[in-house]
């Protein structure tokens, strides 16, 4: 069968591989032989190696550098495109992330080929699915030209085990002047949380302008953790600073599409839906019969926050 | 400072958007068609970045002729003036296609910082700074939520998981704009009137030396092969809180077996 390359990634605390990465294995499968490509740092292909292997790798191609790092994006477009033409696969599998689209981008241009970006689903003879305009239609799309190149948007397609052999293959790097353009001179983390990753998370608690305040935002913190859940926020709640940035749902914040999301205390703008949409089930809690959030979601609680979410809290405590 | 900022004009997100079905592309006749929203923070930025350094604005867009209305917001924000790519071929194109477009667009003009936004409502892709710093061999400085021009460095705080990447690049480079790094200005009504005085100059393929089977539908790198509305969600349950609202929700979540 055709060889199928996987773009791998590194989860943020960088001792395994990001969900979206054994998604991304997953839905390969459909297309051929699954191969693993890693890029980074010195070492980064030990962190990596087995995981790779559970989830179907068969060859784990691992190309090292400090460079790869020092510099955004083009290093790793440049080495995944020397791959693509080393081993001419019937296509790429990159996890949707901005950085990861963004290689999908430069890589088709290397090679001449089309990309597709945030797809939920492959099909085996290349055709994808991809949602548009805020999760309002349904797209089937396919690449005309060169070596089809995906994204796979997050939690789209659950991660299955397929054990494989794994065999490392180390790549000579080597980075070309103008792919060296642009420095990153420094990573800066300004939130950590112990909550699951909000894109991965498979239940999403957030809370909108309804909330009222930043001290208040406990109540959705409480709610979110008797769940296991992952927090969010409305942008509305954001620029009030109730809640920090990056943890904003919606249009130019992250996409979720979690098995449950509640959105409490926020009305459901289409740049809010934009983000949560594709959610399996969607509760809303909200005093306003009338918001637009109700049409979205499967249950409903119209009423006071501050009332609601403690009792619903202390409940689903009980209850464990 | 020689600035040209990217300018996209959508059909507008708060309306019911679609494709064509004679083609599958985005309907944009018919639809409320405006300024990519995300685009007004880089040209605020534009205006801020020219405020401090002195220059000139220019608003480069490729779309349908519709696209003047997008224009005339940008010059009435205050931009110089504008290029406007206007060709009947160019409907239907891809990312790719549509970089080329841009790319020869950018080479005609000078520049020494172009700014994008992060990305764009009907394509939502946030792929067109990666291509145009592919394609034209400048450093790519995507995903700005803060940015700052220091002699011939440019400085930007790239959005992150969490937190921010700090980004120098040399200049020329281009740079895409979060909705986090400012906030737009309205037009006042003495930019209004003055937009309508600055210079729009058009111009063809021909014009950019681009062979017009090259671009368009018929020659797409990735096309749409079919498509539908998402189904509408069955009715939900909406109850009102009568002191019993956060036990029927936890019911609920019990009969779906999440708690
Ligand atoms: C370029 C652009 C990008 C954007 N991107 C995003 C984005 O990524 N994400 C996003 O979310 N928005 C985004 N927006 C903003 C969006 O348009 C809305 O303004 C925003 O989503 C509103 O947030 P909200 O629902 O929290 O606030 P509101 O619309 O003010 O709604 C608050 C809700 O809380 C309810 N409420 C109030 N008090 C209580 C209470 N005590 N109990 C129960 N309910 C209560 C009210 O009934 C109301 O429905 C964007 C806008 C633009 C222009
Ligand atoms: N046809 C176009 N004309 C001008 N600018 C564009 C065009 N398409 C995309 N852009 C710019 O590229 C950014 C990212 O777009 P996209 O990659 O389509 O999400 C937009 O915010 C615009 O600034």
């Amino acid at each position: 069968m055709a060889e199928v390359l996987v773009l791998a990634e590194v989860n943020a605390t960088g001792d395994g591989a990001r969900k979206t990465t054994l998604e991304a294995l997953t839905a390969a499968r459909a297309l051929g032989d699954v191969s693993a490509v890693v890029i980074g740092a010195p070492g980064v292909g030990a962190v990596l190696r087995e995981k790779l292997a559970e989830y179907g790798a068969a060859t784990v191609y691992v190309a090292e550098s400090p460079e790869v790092d020092e510099f955004l994006v083009a290093p790793k477009a440049e080495v995944l495109a020397q791959l693509v033409g080393e081993k001419s696969p019937a296509a790429v599998v990159i996890p949707s992330s901005p950085e990861g689209k963004e290689i999908a981008a430069r890589l088709a241009l290397k090679t001449g080929s089309g990309f597709l970006t945030d797809v939920t689903e492959i099909q085996p003879d290349g055709t994808a699915t991809q949602l548009a305009f805020a999760g309002q239609v349904i797209v089937h799309s396919k690449v005309n030209v060169g070596t089809p190149i995906y994204t796979l948007r997050g939690n789209s397609v659950t991660p299955e085990p397929a054990p494989a052999a794994g065999t490392e293959q180390q790549v000579t790097v080597s980075i070309s002047d103008a792919a060296k353009a642009t420095r990153v001179v420094d990573r800066v983390v300004e939130q950590k949380s112990s909550r699951p990753e909000l894109t991965e998370a498979g239940i999403v608690v957030s809370g909108g302008r309804g909330v009222a305040s930043a001290e208040n935002f406990s109540i959705i913190e409480a709610l979110a953790d008797s769940l296991g859940a992952a927090v969010g926020a409305s942008r509305a709640a954001v620029d009030s600073g109730f809640y920090p940035h990056s943890f904003q749902v919606g249009q130019t914040g992250k996409t979720v599409s979690p098995q449950l999301y509640v959105a409490v205390g926020i009305s459901g703008a289409i740049q809010h839906r934009a983000g949560m949409q594709t959610s399996k089930t969607i509760v809303a809690i909200n005093k306003d019969p009338e918001a637009p959030i109700f049409e979205l979601a499967d249950f409903g609680v119209v009423g006071d926050l501050n009332v609601v979410v403690p009792q619903a809290t202390e409940q689903i405590t009980a209850r464990k | 400072m020689n600035i040209v900022v990217l300018v996209k004009q959508v059909p507008d997100s708060g309306t019911q958007r679609t494709l064509d079905p004679s083609d599958n592309t985005v309907a944009r006749a018919g639809a409320d068609n405006v300024v990519n929203e995300i685009d007004e923070y880089a040209i605020e930025e534009a205006l801020t970045v020219k405020e401090a350094q002195g220059g000139e604005v220019t608003v480069l867009t490729v779309g349908p002729a519709s696209a003047t209305d997008a224009i005339r917001k940008a010059l009435s924000m205050g931009a110089d003036k504008a290029v406007h790519v206007v060709d009947d071929a160019i409907h239907g194109s891809c990312a790719i296609q549509t970089s080329a477009i841009l790319a020869a667009a950018l080479q005609q003009m000078e520049y020494d910082l172009i700014l994008t936004g992060a990305t764009s409502t009907d394509g939502q892709v946030a792929v067109m700074p990666a291509l145009l710093a592919e394609r034209l061999g400048l450093p790519q400085v995507s995903g700005a939520q803060k940015l700052t021009v220091e002699g011939s460095t440019v400085k930007v705080n790239r959005q992150t998981d969490g937190g921010y990447w700090a980004l120098e690049a040399p200049l020329p480079a281009i740079v895409s704009t979060w909705d986090t790094i400012n906030e737009p200005r309205y037009p006042s009504f003495k930019g209004i009137m003055a937009a309508k005085k600055k210079p729009v100059e058009t111009k063809t393929l021909a014009d950019l030396g681009i062979d017009p089977s090259t671009v368009g539908l018929g020659s797409a790198t990735s096309s749409v092969v079919d498509f539908a509305g998402r189904p509408p969600k069955g009715e939900g349950v909406k109850v009102t809180d009568e002191g019993d609202g956060a036990q029927k929700f936890v019911d609920y979540l019990a009969g779906q077996k999440i708690v």
